[in-house]
């Protein structure tokens, strides 16, 4: 499984990938989508939403199951990836490059991990 | 009694042994003594021959007309004998909703055909497989139309008093405001829906032919909502679209509408047929099944319940709606009447009801009943009827006619359709005639 | 096979309405634009049409059909003859009271005895459906409390074992859900019922027995920790098919029930619908149930349908209950329990069971230990079950318990269809050992074959799509 190094992940199962100007990009990890199966719809909030670190931004869903994303920062939502709602299968084909939303201002984020970290983070959830 | 059980007695006693049980009463030691029925005071069972003689028995203390002319949300349409034919198929009739695609082809794609002419009838981009009825379909789609600061509900005063009911209590239940827009001359008042619309609108309710018969200027009507920022939502006549202006082609944002004109009959007020269909835009927030094509593993073209994620099942707490069980063969019912009828069927039907209706009312009007509104109807109008509503029902009722419904001691909603003959229209005027001693 | 868009042709069509006998009228109204294309077919065509697809479905008719928590017991014939009578199809909802008074009193003998069956003193025909029936007792419960001016009260307890409509349709009461985890045993947790309830709970929605096939033992004692707090019970029907005649929600605690027609009563189901939920009610509810043809109560919660329900439906299970009685009724639960536990004794040995118990109209089978040795799920047993012309049970329900399911013979199948379905059982147990290949390719008999449902999901197609030639 790909976890490229210069991001940094929630125990949630997102990544985030700090931008140059202070905005952060969200999106599932690769861990995630295998997990979650062929995702066929993404519920993505609206620009100028708030997120809140720790607290549900969004669903995805497959066939048979619907799953929150939680937000590992908090911040205004500065743009949502629209191109995910005609093809959520860019979720599982390619996680990384399909984020899910850019948030500006971001005032607080969740305790973050390294890609090394996170490795071993789901290996423990799946023995565990 | 009857009994429905294969098993033999002495069946039930094997079985019971060989799974170590040595009576009834061990399979039920969960339940506490407490608890336990002691008896049951219901009458004796019946053999099929007497459950029979009394449901007839009972059924015969109902009068059922020989002409009917009155709808008020129950309309006496023809239904084609092929209708009952296809409906009464055991495997459509005994079958659970369609979760085991493989086994289930025929029911998805009936759902998938109806949806198809619910669309086409509607002129909007997708239908959902059905929900309870009419009215519960006007309530769903004002619950579709919720955003976060738009909780109000404006329902048109002339709808049907039966739909405004029940938006109004599922309202209570969901929180939504419901604010009525007034009438005027038997129409929406579009000043008055102008100025009620505020910045919290989440929806306005239009119905077309609304309650009294008039036909509404729905397209402005829609522009007015949208102004607002507010959805549009029409509850429409089926056979109407035939001939009407299509919600779509008003803007509407959702279409909705009782079905039983389509080939459902009267049956005391169900079951009966909730179709909605809306716009792409709102797909994901219909509730309900909903069925899509796709291909199976050797690439065949198969049907599917679809878009799940959306329903109680999956979303639970957060679902849109908790609709489950639906009308499935009342909607089948209604795929195979428009099937039957066809786009000229349905056109002709249409024109029958205008006709007629047009006919009935004059007829009514020369018998010395007044109209009360002067606008463009489709089947239904109201008379003013001098405070001899009561006599003029009951003097109907002698010659076996249902006449219109009493809105008041003063006031008739008739509706005529293709199955209102013109001598049974005759009778009834001449009938009114003498009450009225015109 | 062809959709009903791709038979026929142009010019094709029944003949079904008269000519126009009076003076024809053309309104002066904006007229649709958008030409309708509805299907265009000889009688003889749509005939066939649907027989073929009828052909591609199955139904109770059919064959074997043990989906849990959906009661698919035999639908009698008798009950459609009912329903068919003109003297209940011709009548307009709004016929005066005089001239209906047999749809009355189906209304009201249907009443009387579900009341009786369910220890209830009230109940509304009006719902539509399971769910729809929920939603109504719910209101119930709502307007009990905002009455009596408790309106902090906006939590709703649904244990986790609970079908969705529970949530859904608490949320759709703008409920507030607080969900409790059921214990070991698949029954309510007492300690975290305890700790969940408060002074703000409205109520608590339960199904007896639950979804795992248990009569929860413990039902009084439940019932008693909700009224303790305030709070009223709702008895959540769907497995009343257990328990007929033989134990009463009313005696159990509850305040508020709805039942299923279309499961427990033997109406057919229709493909998904039109089903019937009653809610029935303790005395001091009464006030607010919907208005009915016999009145509107004081403070009733106003309607949640037009006119008086899915009144056929109500026709065919008052025949169902008159010709049962009141010997019929119990011994029509006590044979669908009898015919549970017989399959799963004769099963339980291949496919452990979630909860190894007498269990009561149902049983609820884990096959993750199959899935562990053989990597065949759940699903593709379900999809075997196909081949041999069976229905599979319910899949991956309840959520508590992986890889399940749920199976409800109901009574009306014999020991011979049982020891038959059974042995396929176990034959589809040998096979995912042997060759768990051929169990995923299942079903090979069937007209299409694992459909592909995230395809259908990510790009929905959801009507048929003309060509531009077609009118």
């Amino acid at each position: 499984m790909n976890h490229p190094t210069e991001l940094k992940y929630s125990k949630s199962h997102e990544w985030v990938k700090f931008q140059e100007d202070g905005s952060a990009l969200i999106g599932l990890t690769d861990y995630a989508q295998d997990a979650l199966g062929d995702l066929v719809f993404v519920n993505l909030p609206e620009a100028g939403d708030e997120v809140t670190a720790g607290e549900a931004f969004a669903d995805v869903e497959s066939v048979k199951a619907v799953s929150d994303v939680f937000s590992p920062v908090s911040g205004t939502v500065a743009e949502v990836n629209e191109e995910l709602l005609d093809a959520p299968e860019r979720l599982n084909e390619d996680p990384y490059g399909a984020w899910l939303v850019r948030v500006e201002n971001i005032t607080e984020q969740e305790e973050l991990l390294d890609a090394d970290a996170y490795i071993r983070f789901c290996e423990e959830e799946e023995n565990g | 009694m009857g009994t429905y059980l294969p098993n033999t007695k002495e069946e039930q006693q094997a079985m019971l042994r060989e799974i170590g049980h040595g009576s009834f009463e061990e399979l039920f030691a969960q339940i506490p003594e407490e608890v336990r029925l002691k008896e049951l005071h219901l009458p004796k069972g019946l053999s099929e021959m007497e459950t029979l003689d009394e449901m007839e028995a009972i059924a015969g203390k109902n009068h059922r007309f020989r002409w009917i002319f009155r709808g008020a949300g129950a309309y006496d349409h023809y239904i084609p004998a092929i209708v009952g034919s296809v409906t009464g198929k055991e495997e459509f009739l005994t079958a659970y909703t369609p979760y085991q695609a493989e086994i289930s082809q025929g029911i998805l794609q009936s759902i998938f055909e109806y949806q198809t002419m619910i669309c086409e009838l509607t002129g909007m981009d997708a239908s959902n497989a059905s929900v309870y009825d009419g009215a519960t379909a006007a309530a769903e789609a004002a619950a579709m139309c919720r955003e976060r600061k738009r909780e109000t509900v404006y329902l048109s005063a002339a709808a049907n008093p039966q739909v405004i009911e029940v938006v109004k209590t599922y309202c209570y239940g969901n929180g939504m405001r419901v604010v009525l827009v007034p009438e005027r001359g038997g129409v929406t008042d579009p000043e008055a829906l102008r100025e009620l619309l505020d910045e919290t609108a989440a929806c306005f309710y239009v119905q077309q032919p609304n309650y009294y018969g008039n036909l509404e200027d729905a397209e402005a009507l829609g522009r007015i909502a949208h102004e607002a920022g507010a959805k549009y939502i029409m509850g429409c006549n089926p056979i109407s679209l035939a001939m009407l202006q299509t919600p779509g082609e008003c803007g509407a944002d959702i279409a909705v509408g009782e079905g039983q004109p389509l080939g459902l009959g009267l049956a005391f007020g169900g079951p009966y047929l909730g179709f909605m269909a809306a716009t792409q835009k709102l797909v994901r927030r219909l509730p309900g099944r909903i069925v899509g094509e796709t291909t199976d593993r050797d690439g065949k073209r198969a049907y599917v319940l679809t878009l799940q994620a959306r329903e109680q099942h999956i979303r639970r707490e957060k679902a849109g709606s908790n609709i489950c069980s639906n009308q499935a063969l009342c909607a089948l019912t209604a795929a195979v009447y428009l099937s039957a009828m066809g786009a000229e069927g349905m056109w002709q039907a249409a024109s029958l009801c205008v006709s007629k209706a047009h006919y009935l009312a004059g007829a009514l009007e020369q018998a010395g009943l007044s109209l009360k509104y002067s606008r463009p109807f489709f089947h239904e109008f109201v008379t003013i009827t001098n405070g001899k509503t009561k006599a003029i029902l009951e003097a109907l009722e002698r010659a076996d006619i249902l006449g219109g419904l009493p809105l008041n001691e003063n006031e008739m909603l008739w509706c005529a359709t293709e199955k209102s003959a013109k001598a049974a229209m005759d009778r009834a005027a001449a009938i009114v005639k003498e009450v009225c001693g015109a | 096979m062809k959709l009903i868009f791709e038979r026929g042709c142009e010019g094709q069509g029944c003949t079904l309405l008269p000519e126009c006998d009076v003076p024809a009228v053309e309104l002066d109204v904006p007229l649709r634009k958008t030409p309708l294309r509805l299907p265009h077919v000889s009688e003889n065509e749509l005939s066939r049409h649907y027989t073929e697809m009828a052909g591609q479905v199955h139904g109770v008719n059919n064959g074997f059909y043990p989906l849990g928590s959906c009661t698919m017991k035999y639908n009698p014939k008798i009950n459609e003859k009912a329903a068919a009578l003109p003297g209940f199809t011709g009548i307009h909802p709004l016929q005066p009271k005089h001239t209906a008074e047999g749809c009355l009193e189906v209304l009201e003998r249907t009443e009387q005895m579900l009341c009786e069956i369910t220890g209830m003193d009230a109940m509304t025909m009006q719902p539509a459906a399971g769910a729809h029936g929920e939603f109504t007792g719910l209101l119930l419960i709502k307007a009990y409390h905002d009455s009596r001016g408790d309106s902090r009260r906006r939590k709703i307890i649904v244990p986790d074992s609970a079908h969705g409509t529970n949530p859904a349709s608490a949320a759709m009461v703008g409920y507030e859900v607080v969900s409790v985890p059921s214990g070991a045993d698949g029954c309510v947790d007492l300690e975290k019922l305890r700790e969940a309830v408060s002074d703000e709970t409205a109520g608590l929605m339960l199904t007896n027995p639950n979804t795992v096939g248990l009569f929860d033992k413990n039902i009084l004692e439940i019932t008693s920790i909700i009224h303790d707090m305030g709070g009223l019970n709702y008895y959540d029907g769907a497995n009343l098919n257990a328990v007929m005649g033989i134990a009463r929600p009313g005696d159990m605690g509850f305040d508020v029930v709805h039942l299923n027609l279309h499961k427990t009563f033997s109406t057919p189901h229709g493909g998904g619908g039109p089903g019937s939920g009653p809610v029935g009610c303790k005395e001091f509810l009464r006030p607010f149930l919907p208005e009915s043809p016999f009145g509107r109560p004081e403070h009733s919660i106003g309607r949640v349908k037009a006119f008086h329900g899915n009144f056929l439906v109500v026709v065919r299970a008052l025949a169902y209950l008159l010709t049962l009685g009141r010997e019929g009724i119990p011994e029509a639960s006590r044979n669908a329990v009898l015919n549970a536990n017989y399959m799963m004794e004769k099963l339980k040995d291949l496919y452990p069971m979630a909860y190894d118990e007498t269990c009561m109209h149902e049983f609820v089978m884990t096959l993750e230990p199959l899935k562990r040795e053989t990597g065949v799920s759940a699903m593709d047993v379900a999809k075997a079950l196909l081949d041999y012309g069976i229905h599979p049970p319910t899949m991956y329900f309840p959520l508590i318990v992986h890889e399940a399911l749920m199976v409800e013979p109901t009574e009306t199948e014999s020991r011979e269809t049982l020891d038959e379905v059974i042995a396929v059982f176990r034959e589809i147990y040998q096979k995912a050992h042997d060759d768990p290949q051929a169990l995923h390719e299942a079903p090979v008999g069937t007209y299409v074959r694992r459909p592909d449902e995230v395809q259908a999901a990510r790009k929905p197609v959801l009507r048929y799509a003309f060509t531009e030639t077609e009118k």
